[in-house]
């Protein structure tokens, strides 16, 4: 069992009222999680006291830099069941490491008349990119679509797959309905059928264990910010083998080994993507991030998700104004999308936020899935583990103030 | 909460005056706020003055932006073209008599982008059009 108080103790930002006397309740996770003090602490102590460039210089404090950089790498490689730390890259977030993809591998490896599958429930940071991508290569892209409980329909997915895809790239957990994808299956269905598989894992990874390994992906991304750490450093995953037959990403100090006038030639993995001073302070603040997840311990994270989404999911439903998106609890993560008959959901958003509470309204970048839910914007609660029941009350009397004030 | 939702908000929102569609009109426009999906459409008629006459708005969107669209086409009856043209932000700040931050503008400020665009005769309603 977790302490849940104590761990909301650690987090500076949940003490604040955002009135006189009305306390926060965050329930905005899946857009950017809070920091805890050791992250805040572990990048105040890289400024304060051993602030310099890494890998090239041989003074103390650079030395101790770069091996604070590349401890933060080892520590989030081991975390997803990575050996190698060479295989993790150091982006600045989820969307930048499948750019990253889209603009060397896709470039390289994907030609006129190529296949990409995606599905109906990706962010539009795995959707995008591929678009571009498609526009400019004429690629054809199709799309896994989803079932009416808002899963993926597996059976249309082996059919597709029947087309030679090149790359299938999907999201492990989705940004809306929490629906988790069963990765594994799909990558597998995916290796067999030929093709290259790249995970969005920017909401599974924070919220249960993932092992990238037995997964057997061959990318995957995902963000610190979504998992305690800080804004602008995030990861791109790939199998070696992929990533050193690659081209350059970025051009500049660091992606070389030796530059002439009239050429260059590439660093090793993972210097080769890592063009220009990276994101250091926070690096080390990742790293500091992953240290307090392995001491809650991500199974217990996972449980206790579990426990606050069969909490609040019959609480809302019981609310005969409300509707519920997506799959039962026990198939999806801590993310509840809905929306209240008659009432848009920025007027939800607003009126919760006179309670202190913050959630998210509007398509949360997955415009194409709320088409296909019949839905023009909707309303998203999300929780973590510095959440509780008694903000799950708050949030249900805060939808009943929404009901009465708009009826 | 009754900063922002004066009760005149919410008594447009729920009681619009002007919430229809005009047909025939003179002029017609549409657009939408992608941020939320929102989408109004504005018709209006002008008299043989060439001042507006009658105007309607149609679509879907929240609170702030239905209201603010009623209240912006109940301020125009009997102006002329040249006379909308020149509304800006603070005309609709003015009729909703709050003030809004950056995200809650865009909604109140949709009905306005829409109107002018019209009234212009452009192809898109820009953020341009509704600036001081």
């Amino acid at each position: 069992m977790l302490d849940i108080q104590k761990i909301r103790a650690d987090f500076p930002i949940l003490k604040r009222e955002v009135r006189l006397g009305i306390p926060l309740v965050y329930l905005d996770t899946t857009a950017t999680s809070q920091k805890p003090m050791s992250v805040i602490q572990a990048m105040d102590d890289f400024y304060m006291n051993y602030n310099a460039n890494i890998h090239r210089g041989v003074y103390s404090i650079a030395e101790e830099a770069t091996t604070a950089y590349e401890r933060a790498r080892e520590k989030i490689a081991r975390f997803v069941g990575v050996k190698d730390p060479r295989q993790l890259i150091y982006t600045r977030n989820t969307t930048e490491s499948i750019n990253l993809v889209a603009y060397t591998w896709g470039h390289k490896f994907l030609h006129e008349g190529d296949l990409v599958i995606a599905t109906e429930m990706e962010h539009h940071s795995n959707l995008v990119p591929w678009q571009m991508l498609a526009e400019e290569k004429k690629l054809r892209l199709e799309f896994v679509p989803i079932t009416d409980r808002g899963e993926l329909n597996l059976d249309e997915y082996r059919k597709l797959l029947e087309l030679s895809p090149k790359l299938v790239t999907f999201t492990h957990m989705s940004n809306v309905l929490g629906t988790i994808n069963p990765a594994k299956e799909i990558i597998r269905l995916a290796h067999e059928a030929g093709a290259v598989a790249l995970v969005d894992a920017a909401q599974s990874v924070p919220h249960f264990p993932v092992d990238l390994i037995d997964l057997d992906a061959d990318f995957a991304a995902f963000s610190a910010h979504k998992m305690l750490g800080p804004t602008g450093i995030g990861i791109l995953f790939g199998k070696t083998k992929l990533l050193e037959a690659m081209p350059p990403f970025m051009g500049g100090g660091d992606m070389i080994a030796k530059v002439q006038l009239r050429g260059f030639t590439t660093n090793d993995l993972p210097y080769k993507f890592e063009a220009g001073t990276s994101a250091i302070a926070e690096a080390i603040g990742f790293g500091a991030a992953i240290d307090y997840l392995n001491a809650v311990g991500m199974v217990n994270v996972a449980a206790y998700e579990q426990e606050i989404v069969k909490y609040a999911i019959p609480k809302l439903v019981e609310i005969p104004e409300v509707k519920v998106y997506g799959p039962p609890a026990e198939k999806k993560g801590a993310v509840i999308v809905f929306s209240i008959e008659g009432i848009h959901p920025h007027d939800v958003a607003q009126v919760l936020d006179e309670n202190g509470i913050a959630v998210r309204a509007g398509h949360h970048c997955a415009m194409p899935l709320h088409q296909k839910l019949d839905l023009l914007a909707s309303t998203r609660a999300s929780f973590y583990i510095y959440n509780t029941k008694e903000e799950v009350d708050f949030l249900v009397k805060g939808i009943q103030k929404v009901i009465d004030y708009f009826k | 909460m009754d900063d922002l939702y004066r009760e005149l908000i919410i008594e447009r929102y729920k009681n619009p005056q002007f919430k229809g569609t005009l047909d025939p009109h003179d002029y017609s426009f549409t657009d939408e706020n992608p941020l939320c999906g929102d989408e109004i459409r504005i018709d209006l008629r002008l008299g043989e003055d060439q001042r507006v006459k009658e105007a309607a708005f149609s679509g879907h969107g929240c609170a702030i932006s239905q209201a603010s669209a009623d209240l912006l086409l109940e301020s125009i009856i009997g102006k002329t073209l040249d006379e909308v043209k020149v509304l800006n932000k603070q005309n609709v700040l003015d009729n909703l008599g709050i003030e809004l931050g950056p995200v809650r503008l865009k909604c109140a400020l949709l009905g306005l982008k829409v109107l002018k665009a019209g009234v212009y005769g452009l192809g898109e309603a820009t953020d341009d059009l509704v600036e001081d």
